[in-house]
């Protein structure tokens, strides 16, 4: 029954068709919330957008400041779509899954069974993807309705949300996988994602930061995130500064999966 | 009890199998094989290193030193493997909370690439089987901890597999609840199920152990059946003594004084009681009477496990 499967679990690949089995393990659990994940996904983004965008924009606006004279609801929609895949990947790499390693110890009963801790972690990284996707698509859903993009490319920031909430997960689930406790989750929340949140180009240009801030700026991946889908919704698409941005996400995504990997294994093979 | 004269080829082969864990020594050498359909036990207390030498054997340890293998199948290579056939019930119940009782058992048969018609038909048998059938639509949280662990049980038949491991299977549960578990374990025993489990409760490897190893300190003190045992470490009957104390008075010592010397082959001295090995309890519990002692109890009852353990290690099996 299981012949074909095994010669397939090798020792030494990154992780087996296995993976697949945990993310139907996070879809079997979604499938008991999922009218709530679809309300919050879109009631969310509407009313920040109408909060910040329209509310908050109308001084924003009539101060005329921003580059090219963009509304200030077009120009923070596409940077909170981004935020909100932040968020979505920053906290599902952390309570869940330490949930899964240290609380419920759920990881230590699957793998009791041929699936194996590089199969947990890719596993769990497609069903944050999934997550990011569909809040994206809801965030997107509601942008449009608003009228907040003016460019149709700003579906591409969708896939740009999902690489950022991986840019963000992947590092985050190898420093999870160091825990003991949830203490640290806290701090990196307050210190690290917050600020993030804040600073990164999101509600303001990050020319507008003190000078010596502006580099600090440039090596967060929210930065990338942010700039990438905002040229893409607002068709100021420049394609260096594109490809430059998705080339840093995607190189923070596979440097979180390099560490995630040792991590995972010095912690549940022992 | 197993064939062991056609010799078999052993489920599981331990040669000097060590497990370190930096400079910390938990299992220290041990040598054991189990053979086809046998019940093989590990006994011992806490931190004797039973629990690490089932991990190593569940293949999710990997092996510091020594030869193991598992189906003749070699852990650190054939790990998937092995697990593909073996049914495991850890320490800790490591059940789902975010799904229901059944949803715990049928993604647990995908995980073995089980289809999902197939993982609910077997789930649903195994409900059946640990009498679990009317909670199945139920969260697992506000399960009792017996209905927990039958749980566990279903979990781990759901590859159907020949060689089932069972760390502490019932410990914290109350007496109702073990006699449960144990009557489906020896039920899968009949089918020619493979279990290997560890215990610190003498009177579950009594009732469940074909065979079994004493386990203390990382290494192997023992081995054989309950019976074997008992006949090779201690004598037939026990004879209990406990005596009164009086005010300040730390043990039993000051009642002794050597009174029970030539009454039994070996003496014990616990903190609460005086055990006395002999054949004959009875016998000796009237010849300490005529020499003039007076305890307040006097309990004669066979020899178990405990006094085996007892016997090798000077201490305790439970304290």
């Amino acid at each position: 029954m299981t012949a074909v499967a095994l010669r397939r679990a090798r020792p030494g690949a990154i992780a087996s068709r296995r993976s697949l089995r945990i993310l139907e393990h996070d879809l079997l659990v979604f499938r008991r919330g999922w009218h709530s994940y679809l309300l919050s996904g879109l009631s969310q983004p509407f009313l920040y957008l109408v909060a910040m965008g329209v509310g908050l924009g109308m001084y924003v606006n009539r101060s005329g400041s921003l580059p090219g004279g963009v509304p200030y609801l077009d120009y923070i929609a596409p940077a909170l779509l981004v935020t909100q895949a932040m968020m979505a990947g920053a906290s599902e790499a952390t309570w869940p899954i330490m949930g899964k390693i240290e609380w419920d110890k759920t990881y230590h009963a699957a793998l009791n069974t041929p699936v194996g801790a590089l199969d947990l972690l890719v596993g769990d990284l497609m069903w944050i993807g999934f997550r990011a996707t569909l809040l994206s698509v809801l965030f997107l859903v509601v942008i449009v309705v608003l009228g907040a993009a003016t460019s149709p490319l700003v579906v591409l920031a969708v896939p740009v949300a999902v690489l950022t909430a991986l840019a963000f997960a992947a590092p985050i689930i190898a420093f999870t996988a160091t825990q003991t406790g949830d203490g640290g989750f806290n701090a990196l929340f307050r210190f690290g994602i917050t600020p993030l949140f804040l600073f990164s180009g999101t509600f303001f240009p990050i020319e507008k930061l003190p000078l010596f801030l502006q580099p600090l700026a440039w090596i967060t991946p929210l930065y990338h995130g942010v700039a990438a889908a905002r040229s893409l919704s607002l068709g100021q698409v420049e394609p260096v500064g594109l490809t430059v941005h998705v080339a840093a996400l995607a190189a923070v995504v596979i440097a979180g999966l390099a560490a995630a990997r040792i991590t995972f294994r010095r912690r549940l093979v022992v | 009890m197993p064939e062991r004269s056609t010799a078999p080829e052993p489920v599981i082969r331990a040669r000097g199998l060590t497990k370190r864990f930096g400079a910390f020594t938990a299992v220290d050498g041990v040598d054991f094989d189990v053979a086809p359909g046998e019940a093989f036990g590990f006994l011992g207390p806490n931190g004797a290193g039973k629990t690490s030498t089932m991990r190593m054997i569940g293949t999710v340890s990997p092996v510091t030193a020594g030869e193991l293998t598992v189906f003749g199948l070699d852990p650190a290579r054939q790990g998937a493997q092995i697990r593909s056939r073996l049914g495991v019930v850890p320490q800790a119940d490591t059940l789902d909370n975010e799904l229901s009782v059944l949803e715990n058992l049928v993604i647990y048969g995908r995980y073995f690439d089980l289809s999902w018609t197939e993982s609910r038909r077997r789930a649903t048998e195994l409900l059946e089987f640990v009498q679990l059938t009317e909670r199945s639509g139920d969260k697992v949280e506000p399960l009792s901890g017996g209905m927990k662990r039958r749980l566990v049980i279903a979990r781990s038949l759901i590859n159907e597999p020949s060689l089932l491991l069972l760390d502490e299977p019932t410990t914290g549960l109350d007496p109702q609840a073990r006699h449960l578990l144990w009557d489906r374990l020896y039920r899968l025993k009949q089918r020619g199920v493979t279990l290997c489990l560890t215990t610190h409760y003498m009177d579950e490897a009594e009732q469940l152990c074909d065979r079994l190893v004493v386990m203390d300190r990382a290494r192997i003190v023992a081995e054989g059946s309950p019976r074997q045992l008992i006949d090779r470490y201690v004598t037939r009957e026990v004879l209990e003594l406990r005596f009164g104390r009086a005010e300040g008075e730390t043990d039993d010592s000051a009642f002794l004084d050597g009174q029970l010397e030539g009454l039994a082959e070996r003496i014990e001295q616990l903190p609460d009681r005086i055990l006395v090995y002999t054949a004959d309890g009875e016998a000796a519990a009237a010849a300490a009477y005529e020499r003039g002692l007076r305890p307040a109890s006097i309990l004669v009852r066979r020899s178990s496990l405990e006094d085996v353990f007892l016997r090798l290690t000077g201490r305790s099996l439970v304290e």
